[in-house]
């Protein structure tokens, strides 16, 4: 292993058809029109010496050290902002030149601390790198003349320390923080020799809008903006590329090491889903993966009142496998089940479901999908045909409109929120439909055309609304529709959407936005050339959230927005591997594939590889086995990756089944709240520490890479394994690329998917079979994946959710996550993240917080009909009157003591957006808040009095 | 399991499939809907209600879990 370190070809890359020849030092040369000099050379291995250029940003041409000579040219043109032309002739080597950069870097020097030898650069800084390629020997100018060397640090970044004295002012942050991350938080203050990197208004790093994405840090030629792990520890001396666990972009980055010692995670430049991007939870937040609350030690015991007691291995499984088998015994094959998480990687989910199915004998499989975009599996599966995201993230900058809906992409998908704000700046208009002011309404340089302010739960009467526009004002795009879409359905659906009860006039009285602003919307989506939808679990997370995916594709289909780059349906999902755990088959009524467990042909496929008779009737799903165990016939769980505890819906109801089972068996990295009530505890790896694959919202399957030990000993496949064998069931992989060759074999859109053409690929899209080896960036171009080929149009009629305002609970509470921290905060509340975000805060509008009493700070009661929590307030005009706003990232807030258990009615997906509630000033915490912390202590107590984690 | 709440999540499938004229091929559609998503239990417990009571499930509901007994 080596650092292997990326080439920087000095500018971006240019993709124009045209070719342009020419000449550099003698050779030939070919490159894309618009191509830079500099580009162009090192394309062919010549390194032109340069400071302020590098192949992330646009080229400034400030620096000047890449000076050229151009026969025929007057001067010395820079080669970063020259554009190759036919039959040029370059020189970038002869003495004149050189003396010129020797000059330049003689001038830079004479400014610079000469501290190389202790600076925490030192074996990666592009300044001395250019003083040995200039042949720099000496510095002729006054050392004690003005300067900068005593220029303050900002140490204020957690992650990141900012040294100006080392600032050579080459701007490359400045141009990263807006080309790259697009948010603008950098500037050069003042002008000549006082210029400066200035964050916000001459602010510190942390009280700037700076969100601490990193892409300054990397972008620094110096060690002025460097990472604190590095000075902490030194330069990193060999790395590996691997996938980010966060959210569903699925960076894929270079974890920089020094042994078996993380040092820094650099998002890697041929990642396809980042393109050498990152944010600050995937570049900065890893430490959890060595944090003291790891638990590293097998632990038993036989009641949640017990204390813990550290096992080995063997007795922990064995016991594990002795108790299932037990309840099995005594209540029946379907009395135990299990749960995977979109935090596993494909090959584990993969194991957990082929567990239940074959060793446990039944369908009760489930994973936490189900409470985030199974109504994305089941309404674009009805009518495109597969459960999935139509594009990929590249496809936004051919985009013309851009809807948002229901989902807030910088801070859920902050590296994708940069790709879409980066094409919004060039132009493409926005629709947001979301009852919030995310930070996509109005942020720099971005505004949204049309702000659907919608109240929450009325997403299907507002799409139908936007379709009825498009159906009655002649919008729709009848060849799409008349080629692609089965006739007769559309038919209906003509008719069904058309009816006046549809109209943007009638619907505002229930959705609250005005009709002309629909109206609007739905012209400029209809007729602005590519139109591109992308939403979250705004949309999903509702009695209706199947619905409204049904519409949203309804739309698409309608306007002919799919089939090509530019257009699409785009799920953005919550989870690194939120697509991959769906695609592995850990629903309960579908095997790996979204094929029916009740399907002969499918059922007898897997029933011969696996040697073993499967059930042919769906299983549980999760709030099933709530409701089972509640009811006496759910009696063991092995969850792995998951913590139902904190983020399952009406949360006392979800604490009452797990005290009700007799076995609950935690595999994880923590003693998460699930794991207070569990009997067994399986330590579990993180992402650094095991082999395996995600597949990200574009379908992206991406290399995961051990870059260290597992520090509890397996790997988390080799524990599902290890309680498969003890279960009876045989399973004998000895690398998760075995058990990928046999998903592959057993599933069509993933049966040219091997280890081997990931590694070779970098990452690879399903379908991935004979006819797409090299899998498919764009779905349904030429035809759906349904029988016949035809999308299908449904009906959508919009259903009030029983959850209603009332004089006792008159206000709509909504929930969504922060940029800082990640769902249920179990890693990132473990890091430095906490210094953005560390409690949850409930946002309320200035009126009503004035009709209540409440200012800033004040701790307030939130009260719904399933129970009540207490938060600090946040006054916001973000929310609207008549909606308050969580995030849910802390245990101890109890966001879902207050949700209910409505759900979707196609896939049972929580309605976690839609709580009545009121809310009231309060001193003290509420009643669920004081018991969880008595139980919370006495379960920290019970670990701690059996057992010594690391 | 929780009847009550059984009943609520036919109902909520009715309330969809309700939206098709054809009212028969909508009671389909239920049907269809619960047996390819409903573990056995909860369909041999809402049948059983149905068959007792059925007096909570909307009309085009029962329908469809009347024929969801008859082809168990």
């Amino acid at each position: 292993m080596s650092m292997n370190k990326e080439q920087d070809f000095g500018t971006p890359a240019r993709t124009a058809s045209t070719l342009v020849n020419l000449e550099i030092d003698g050779f030939q040369v070919t490159a894309p029109a618009g191509t830079s000099v500099m580009r162009a050379a090192a394309s062919i291995g010549i390194d032109i010496p340069k400071l302020c250029a590098t192949d992330s940003v646009e080229p400034f041409g400030s620096c000047r050290l890449c000076v050229v000579q151009i026969e025929g040219a007057r001067g010395m043109p820079a080669s970063c902002i020259t554009p190759v032309a036919e039959g040029m002739k370059v020189v970038t080597q002869n003495k004149k030149l050189a003396d010129v950069r020797r000059g330049i870097m003689e001038l830079y020097i004479s400014d610079h601390p000469l501290d190389c030898l202790t600076c925490s650069a030192n074996g990666d800084c592009e300044l001395q790198d250019m003083a040995g390629a200039v042949g720099l020997r000496e510095v002729r100018y006054n050392p004690q003349g003005e300067n900068h060397l005593n220029a303050v640090k900002d140490e204020s970044n957690p992650y990141f320390s900012f040294d100006p004295s080392k600032c050579i002012v080459c701007s490359r942050c400045v141009r990263a923080c807006e080309e790259t991350q697009g948010t603008f938080a950098l500037t050069i203050d003042g002008r000549g020799f006082d210029s400066k990197v200035s964050p916000g208004q001459n602010e510190a790093f942390m009280d700037s809008e700076c969100v601490s994405c990193g892409a300054c840090v990397q972008a620094c030629p110096t060690a002025t903006l460097m990472e604190k792990s590095v000075i902490e520890h030194g330069q990193p001396e060999h790395a590996v590329v691997t996938t980010c666990a966060y959210c569903g972009v699925g960076c894929s980055f270079r974890a920089e090491m020094k042994g078996d010692q993380v040092i820094r995670m650099v998002p890697h430049k041929d990642g396809k889903a980042n393109h050498g991007h990152s944010c600050v939870k995937g570049r900065f937040a890893f430490g959890y993966a060595t944090h003291k609350d790891r638990i590293t030690q097998p632990m038993i015991r036989k009641s949640i009142k017990d204390p813990w007691q550290e096992v080995s291995w063997e007795e922990a499984i064995s016991y594990a496998a002795s108790e299932l088998k037990r309840i099995q015994a005594n209540y029946g094959i379907g009395a135990i089940g299990g749960i995977t998480s979109s935090r596993c990687t494909n090959e584990e989910t993969y194991l957990v479901q082929k567990l239940v199915r074959a060793g446990f004998g039944n369908n009760n499989v489930d994973t936490c999908a189900r409470v985030c975009h199974s109504p994305t599996g089941y309404g674009l599966k009805q009518t495109f045909g597969e459960s999935s995201g139509t594009q990929n993230f590249d496809s936004v900058m051919k985009a013309d409109v851009i809807m948002v809906i229901g989902a807030n992409p910088t801070d859920g998908h902050p590296v994708f929120g940069s790709l879409m704000k980066k094409r919004l700046r060039q132009g493409a208009k926005l629709v947001v439909i979301d009852p919030r002011g995310i930070d996509l309404v109005k942020t720099p340089h971005v505004k949204a055309d049309y702000h659907l302010k919608l109240r929450p739960g009325t997403n299907v009467a507002l799409i139908n609304a936007i379709a009825h526009v498009v159906v009655t004002e002649n919008l729709v795009d009848q060849d799409f529709v008349q080629e692609r879409c089965e006739k007769a359905a559309f038919e209906k659906w003509t008719t069904f959407i058309a009816d006046p009860r549809h109209a943007p006039e009638v619907t505002e009285a229930v959705t609250g936005v005005p009709a002309a602003d629909v109206r609007a919307a739905a012209r400029l989506y209809a007729t602005g050339a590519n139109g591109a939808i992308y939403y979250g679990l705004g949309v999903t997370e509702h009695s209706q959230g199947s619905t409204t995916v049904i519409g949203i594709a309804n739309l698409a289909m309608a306007t002919g927005n799919l089939g090509r780059e530019g257009v699409g349906v785009n799920p953005l999902r919550g989870q690194n591997n939120v697509q991959g755990s769906c695609d592995m088959g850990s629903f309960p009524h579908e095997f790996p594939g979204y094929r029916h467990v009740s399907d002969t042909e499918t059922r007898t496929l897997f029933e011969n590889d696996w040697n073993v008779i499967l059930e042919s009737e769906p299983g549980l799903r999760i709030p099933n086995m709530f409701d089972a165990a509640s009811d006496g016939t759910f009696k063991g769980l092995y969850v792995e990756g998951e913590d139902i505890a904190q983020s399952d819906p009406d949360i006392q109801h979800v604490h009452h089944a797990l005290r009700e089972m007799e076995c609950v068996i935690v595999q994880d990295l923590f003693l998460n709240e699930t794991a207070k009530f569990a009997h067994v505890f399986l330590p579990g790896s993180s992402f650094l520490e095991k082999n395996g694959t995600f597949t990200n919202a574009e379908r992206r399957i991406s290399p995961v890479r051990k870059v260290m030990k597992p520090l509890g000993g397996y790997e988390d496949w080799e524990i599902t394994q290890l309680l498969s064998n003890a279960m009876g069931y045989p399973m004998n992989y000895s690398h998760p690329s075995e058990i990928m060759a046999e998903i592959a074999r057993l599933t069509p859109s993933f049966a040219s998917v091997s280890y081997e053409k990931i590694d070779r690929l970098g990452s690879v899209q399903w379908p991935c079979n004979d006819e797409t080896p090299d899998g498919t960036p764009t779905m349904h171009e030429q035809s759906f994946m349904r029988p016949g080929g035809k999308g299908l149009f449904m009906l959508t009629e919009y259903v009030a959710t029983q959850e209603r305002t009332t004089r006792m609970f008159p206000l709509i509470l909504t929930t969504g996550r922060i940029l800082s921290q990640y769902n249920v905060g179990a890693q990132t509340r473990r890091t430095e993240n906490v210094a953005w975000h560390s409690e949850d805060r409930l946002e309320i509008h200035p009126h009503d917080a004035e009709d209540r009493g409440i200012v800033n700070d004040d701790w307030v009661g939130i009260k719904s009909r399933s129970g009540e929590t207490v938060l600090r307030a946040l006054i916001s005009e973000r929310v609207q009157p008549g909606v308050v706003y969580t995030t849910f990232h802390f245990p101890e807030s109890g966001a879902n003591v207050i949700t209910t258990d409505n759900s979707d009615w196609a896939t049972n997906c929580p309605e976690y957006k839609v709580t009545a509630v009121q809310v009231a000033k309060v001193s003290q915490s509420s009643e669920w808040q004081q018991k969880y912390e008595a139980f919370s202590q006495q379960q920290l107590e019970l670990l701690e009095q059996g057992s010594h984690h690391a | 399991m929780n009847i009550e709440r059984l009943i609520k999540m036919a109902n909520d499938i009715g309330d969809f499939f309700n939206a098709e004229s054809d009212k028969e091929a909508a009671s389909v559609g239920i049907r269809n809907h619960i047996l390819r998503s409903w573990d056995p239990r909860m369909r041999r417990e809402i049948i059983d209600y149905c068959e007792k009571d059925g007096t909570a499930l909307h009309g085009i509901v029962k329908t469809a879990i009347d024929d969801l007994a008859r082809s168990s």
